[in-house]
């Protein structure tokens, strides 16, 4: 169907045979740009020299060989560096040497069939005209002929209730998929459950992870503890309760600290809890430095002044972290006086 | 009854006997612990007497001649033999220069100089000891050591241990082949800007599966995967797939369509 050297001639046909059309409301420019046609042919080394052209055949007998080689050599290695169950290094020895003879099989085979296109197979300039979409009027009418014949046998154009009452069906059968589009939401409103952690009055602070509570004393000055809420483990969902309740809890000297008067009884003694959670996206902030009191959050940079409660110093989050106010039980250990007094984590639409 | 009695022990004979025996054995033990006790603690008063001798040449002058600190270097009371042994073990005291961050440098001391001056400190007031041999070890449990240093260490000094930035010039540095004591002593004390792990927090059991997740991951996973490109993560190798696999695609690329010559 191809015919050399064509195109040219044919697009100037498109572009200056067609006065009678319209252009509506287009903007033509006035200089069309010009079918510039193919560039002048030129052979290859390859058509020019037999010599060459010999070198080439090799060259791409060669990479399918190579690729023989490399499929035999994978399945050599299989063989050699067999897995042995619980020893990591000799998976890694056997998926090396299987992922290294297979890769370098399919990549010769890839590379010789491009150099065979490239430098050997009938070199030139195609163009293939599209063929014409529109069939011919014998078939045309054959369908209408059979569109018709379908619509007298069936009566679909004749019994209204039958075809009212179909084209009813199929449009509501989508419903229920549309319906069941509700569940990608949250069952529960979603502001509630952001705004709200496990932590309440008397729950105590325990270890990340083995849950075992903290005593005030434990907590030498200059010390970090990452912190779950004792009753994180009697939780439903827990994972979620941990991404909202972790809480990073670090004991200052008290002379460092400047509290405001309405905290002035959420620290232990210099003990504050604050949560991990960053207000910017959400990643636990926990890289903290013991003689700055800076918490740093991993992904953004954003720091936060523990001495300060945890104001913004640096970065891109807009909040301080939430403070949780704790105290010491009558066992002497940490406890929360209340869930936190703010929503923790970063913004949403509801947040007040 | 007295005649009965000849040749036999005097009633009171046996309770004279265990007296004897009781008040010269608790003896003899009281007077060898007692120069035992007076050996070691010439001993360590010695070395204290050195330590102290090491301390005024080369610390004294940030830390203050009682090493109560002064303006340019903290106090010293309390900060251990632990202490001592890490920061000049890894050659970060003394500072080569007032900064952000004091860096791990070849020591400057012996290992006997150093026990002195932490002879010295410890003598000042308690604190920290050097820690025991079987904690060091790596025969911890390494699945229980990768959970704590997940969420104790990681997120300063990367999963794979091998550090990471902090503010202002700091940074946590790479743990990939510090030595054991070293890693303890740094959890128990707290170095420069690094919080404390106290024996309260993560238990001596707890730091010793630290160090055996640490010690595992350094014989059997390094190199698992090729070049580990330093370990950072997505930074590097983000940066290494950038260029050189989208630069290979890119010259293949070129390389299809490009006519023979």
């Amino acid at each position: 169907m191809a015919k050399k050297d064509s195109g040219n001639a044919e697009s100037e046909l498109a572009t200056k045979n067609r006065p009678d059309l319209s252009a509506g409301t287009a903007v033509i420019a006035s200089e069309v740009f010009q079918n510039p046609g193919m560039p002048p042919h030129h052979p290859r080394a390859t058509d020019l020299d037999p010599k060459k052209e010999k070198v080439a055949a090799r060259r791409v007998g060669g990479l399918f060989l190579f690729s023989i080689l490399a499929s035999v050599f994978a399945i050599v290695a299989y063989v050699i560096f067999p897995i042995t169950p619980g020893d990591l290094s000799s998976v890694r020895l056997n998926n090396l040497f299987l992922g290294v003879g297979i890769s370098l099989a399919l990549l010769a085979i890839g590379i010789a069939a491009i150099y065979w296109a490239k430098n050997l197979m009938k070199d030139g300039e195609w163009s293939e005209p599209r063929h014409p979409t529109r069939g011919s009027e014998d078939t045309r009418a054959a369908a209408a002929e059979v569109f018709r014949l379908g619509n007298e046998e069936s009566g679909f154009g004749r019994r209204t209730l039958i075809r009212r009452s179909l084209i009813g069906a199929v449009a509501v059968a989508p419903l229920p998929a549309v319906v069941m589009l509700r569940d990608l939401a949250p069952a529960a409103n979603p502001a509630e459950l952001m705004s709200k952690t496990i932590w309440a009055k008397g729950v105590r602070l325990t270890r990340d992870p083995d849950g075992t509570p903290i005593k005030a004393s434990d907590v030498t000055v200059g010390s970090v503890f990452h912190v779950i809420p004792e009753n994180l483990e009697d939780s439903e969902h827990k994972l979620e309760e941990k991404a909202k309740a972790a809480v990073i809890l670090l004991r200052l000297d008290p002379q460092d600290m400047h509290v405001s008067a309405e905290r002035k009884d959420w620290n232990y003694q210099g003990i504050v809890a604050y949560s991990k959670i960053c207000t910017h996206v959400g990643c636990p902030v926990a890289l903290a430095e013991q003689h700055t009191h800076h918490l740093l959050c991993p992904c953004h940079q954003s720091q936060f002044d523990i001495s300060h409660e945890a104001k913004v110093i640096f970065g891109p989050a807009k909040r301080p972290l939430p403070q949780l106010p704790i105290s010491v039980d009558a066992d002497g250990y940490l406890v929360a006086q209340s869930d936190f007094h703010e929503p923790v984590g970063p913004s949403f639409w509801e947040r007040p | 009854m007295s005649r009965r009695s000849t040749g036999r022990r005097h009633p009171l004979a046996t309770v004279a006997l265990i007296l004897i025996g009781l008040m010269s054995t608790g003896g003899a033990y009281a007077l060898l612990s007692t120069t035992a006790s007076a050996e070691s603690s010439t001993e360590n008063s010695q070395a204290a007497a050195e330590g102290q001798k090491i301390f005024a040449a080369n610390c004294a002058t940030c830390h203050g001649m009682n090493a109560a600190g002064t303006e340019a270097g903290p106090s010293l009371y309390g900060v251990g033999a632990a202490s001592v042994d890490f920061q000049m073990g890894t050659g970060r005291m003394p500072l080569a220069y007032q900064g952000p961050q004091g860096a791990e440098k070849p020591p400057q001391f012996t290992q006997e100089q150093i026990d002195a001056v932490a002879a010295y400190i410890s003598s000042l007031a308690p604190g920290p000891a050097v820690p025991a041999e079987k904690w060091l070890d790596g025969s911890g449990d390494v699945a229980s050591g990768l959970e704590l240093f997940r969420i104790n260490c990681a997120m300063c000094h990367n999963i794979a241990g091998a550090g990471g930035a902090l503010t202002e010039g700091k940074y946590a540095p790479s743990l990939q082949g510090v030595e054991a004591k070293y890693i303890y002593e740094a959890m128990v004390t707290g170095p420069q800007n690094m919080p404390v792990f106290s024996d309260l927090n993560l238990t001596p059991q707890d730091k010793a599966d630290i160090i055996s997740y640490l010690k595992f991951q350094e014989t059997h996973a390094n190199g698992v995967a090729g070049v580990d490109l330093g370990g950072l993560g997505p930074v590097a190798e983000g940066l290494f797939i950038w260029i050189f696999g989208l630069g290979a695609i890119i010259g293949v690329t070129i390389w299809i369509t490009a006519r023979p010559n």
